[in-house]
């Protein structure tokens, strides 16, 4: 099962999406979208570089409890965090001197974790993923409105990291 | 456009309220873009319309077709993964960009800014 489907999630996940892109669901659009999914998991395989700390036996009841935890945090927080970026936009325009750099030191390791965290951060405005230092696990961020550090330190590592770690490593 | 009489007011309301949040969320973003001064304040506006405003007009786009064809219409969904996925790579690319000119040695005097 391994050697010919490398990752069956991912498959399925490809398999739905083909079926999403069709309009019409037709017996040939599964058989070719699951030969295509296959395809890209092998592709996967030859890509993957090893992945440091994925070995942990956490269960997957927990990992998706943490992943729907995430995803409603991350959910309220783009549209606090656009109401936020609108205001200072509309009422402070120009006059916005409060913004600068951040340093985090990160715990989170997992490269699908980075990814994921880079992804909340972008789509999470007044946040900007700026530079990760990978020896020394910093990440720096771009602040729109930086008026309390420990704040958002406390945001990006124990609403994210924390549950990102939960999830992947 | 006969389509409009096969809507419901209902789904329609729905539909026009987010797709029209979606475009103010995405304008306001594009006046940040223009109002900000620095180029790192500037780069947070546009997020705005990538992440929430497409977002809502997605979710508009979706309750408009579901509500005209009478069946689940998602594919909407796809178009979202990939925005979220693709946003980060161009947004990275253009911040370290940004900061490597503003390094110096990096040769940029316009983009001469506070550096951590």
């Amino acid at each position: 099962m391994k050697r010919w489907l490398p990752f069956p999630v991912l498959w399925l996940l490809l398999v739905l999406l083909w079926l999403l892109l069709q309009t019409t669901p037709w017996i040939g659009h599964v058989l070719l979208g699951g030969v295509l999914a296959a395809g890209a998991c092998l592709a996967l395989r030859r890509l993957q570089s090893p992945r440091p700390g994925a070995t942990s036996g956490r269960s997957t009841l927990r990992r998706t409890v943490a992943a729907a935890a995430l995803a409603m945090h991350v959910a309220i927080d783009i549209v606090r965090s656009n109401i936020a970026v609108a205001r200072i936009i509309l009422y402070r325009g120009t006059r916005n001197q409060i913004a600068g750099f951040l340093e985090i030191p990160l715990v989170l390791r997992d490269p699908l974790g980075l990814a994921l965290l880079s992804c909340i951060i972008t789509a999470t405005p007044g946040t900007a993923w700026a530079r990760y230092e990978g020896e020394r696990g910093v990440l720096t961020l771009h602040i729109l409105d930086l008026v309390d550090e420990e704040s958002w330190i406390a945001t990006i590592k124990g609403r994210y990291e924390s549950r990102l770690i939960e999830i992947f490593e | 456009m006969s389509h409009v009489d096969a809507l419901s007011p209902m789904a329609a309301f729905a539909a026009a309220l987010l797709v029209l949040a979606g475009a103010l969320l995405t304008v306001i973003g594009s006046i940040g873009l223009l109002r900000l001064k620095e180029f790192y304040q500037r780069v947070h506006a546009p997020t705005m319309g990538t992440a929430l405003g497409t977002g809502m007009i997605l979710i508009g786009s979706m309750v408009l077709f579901s509500s005209l064809e009478s069946r689940l219409v998602l594919h909407e969904i796809a178009i979202g993964v990939f925005m979220t996925l693709t946003t980060p790579v161009t947004f990275m690319l253009l911040m370290r960009a940004a900061m490597h000119r503003a390094a110096p040695g990096g040769g940029g005097e316009d983009a001469r800014q506070e550096e951590p």
